[in-house]
């Protein structure tokens, strides 16, 4: 998968096709948070999407093109903060409903079917969103690092 | 003719996994190990569950390519396949007791098309249908359950990803690199540590 000159990632044309196709995976990953409430999908399957469209920069354009976009640190950033938001919620209920992870943000029946609806229910997949593509993203870099070095020291052992 | 969609459907995933199983290329297993997946999302879609349907498409997606780069230097590697005697024995009767256990179980299922649930006037699955839009004000009713109604669960879910996460980063990470003075007598403590992982320093960036 290396060019010959020295560059990460694949041909040209899988760099074209990803520089195109990035936007629109990562715009349809966040719409399927969004929208998580009132159409099919939610925080779990939309950061998968999400993620998918980093994982498809780390593979087309390299893991350094990648990094220069979302750095690990941003990522571990994310990953902590998915969840911090989820905790938070949740303990927001406790405090202000009187019990855990209860739904304390009360909106009128005539909001129904709108974006903003149903409470905490979409920050909560928000939180989600976030935390699963920064986590996926993160694996994901982590397996394919650990491959490349594992392949390295085949190769070392296998020319002496 | 829903049913025998997903009957066909069903058989085509079934054949992909004996493939998966039985083919010596690596490669083509994970192949139809993939086309089993996208088989069961499609299958999730015709049972009106796009939920599972997008969820199973999306990981399946990530999966495949985590499976193809992890077999990508061995793709043309051919595996013979293995199995004595006593393993066979086992596997026969072990798919013997799972098949009596299922069919066991589908002669107490109700007919295709009937809610399991629904037999019982108050089943928590009818107060959740009923109360779901009242009550959370959220159209989907499976993120209806999900975020509110079982929100403990779904904490509990996140949370679990979270430490899985920490547990695979903290298992693979990069070795450190042994102080010089421990180094002696050990000849492979010289490598030059790759800093792919770390923060692109400045300047590296891509030409």
């Amino acid at each position: 998968m290396i060019q010959p000159e020295g560059r990460e990632g694949m041909s040209l044309i899988v760099r074209t096709v990803c520089r195109w196709v990035k936007g629109f995976i990562l715009l349809y990953g966040i719409y399927i948070v969004l929208y998580g409430h009132l159409t099919p999908g939610g925080g779990f399957s939309g950061g998968v999407i999400a993620a998918s469209a980093y994982v498809l920069l780390v593979l087309a354009e390299g893991e350094r093109s990648a990094l220069a976009v979302f750095s690990r640190s941003a990522a571990a950033t994310g990953d902590s903060l998915g969840v911090l938001v989820f905790w938070g919620m949740a303990l927001a209920g406790l405090l202000l409903a009187g019990g855990f992870a209860v739904n304390f943000w009360t909106t009128p029946a005539s909001a129904r079917f709108t974006l903003l609806s149903s409470g905490i229910i979409p920050v909560c997949n928000m939180g989600i969103g976030v935390k699963v593509c920064c986590s996926l993203y993160l694996v994901c870099l982590v397996l394919f690092a650990a491959r490349q070095r594992i392949f390295q020291e085949d190769e070392k052992g296998d020319s002496p | 003719m829903l049913e025998i969609i997903l009957l066909a459907l069903v058989f085509l995933m079934i054949v992909g996994a004996l493939v998966a199983i039985e083919t010596p290329h690596v490669l083509y297993a994970v192949i139809s190990l993939g086309a089993v997946g996208f088989l069961l999302s499609i299958v999730f879609l015709f049972l009106s569950a796009p939920d599972l349907a997008i969820t199973q498409l999306a990981v399946e997606v990530i999966t495949l390519v985590l499976l193809l780069q992890a077999t990508a230097r061995g793709a043309g590697e051919k595996v013979a396949p293995e199995g004595g005697l006593v393993g066979r024995l086992a596997t026969g009767t072990l798919v013997l007791l799972l098949a009596l256990a299922g069919g066991r179980m589908l002669a107490e299922f109700p007919p295709f098309g009937q809610p399991v649930m629904d037999r019982f006037a108050d089943a928590p699955s009818n107060h959740y249908l009923r109360e779901g839009l009242p009550q959370t004000g959220a159209a989907n009713i499976v993120t209806a359950v999900l975020l509110d109604f079982r929100a403990y669960d779904t904490l509990g879910e996140a949370s679990v990803l979270f430490c899985a996460v920490l547990g695979a980063l903290s298992v693979l990470r990069r070795p450190a690199r042994t102080r010089p003075e421990e180094a002696t007598g050990n000849e492979e403590t010289g490598e030059e540590p790759d800093a792919r992982l770390d923060e692109p320093e400045q300047g590296e960036g891509p030409s």
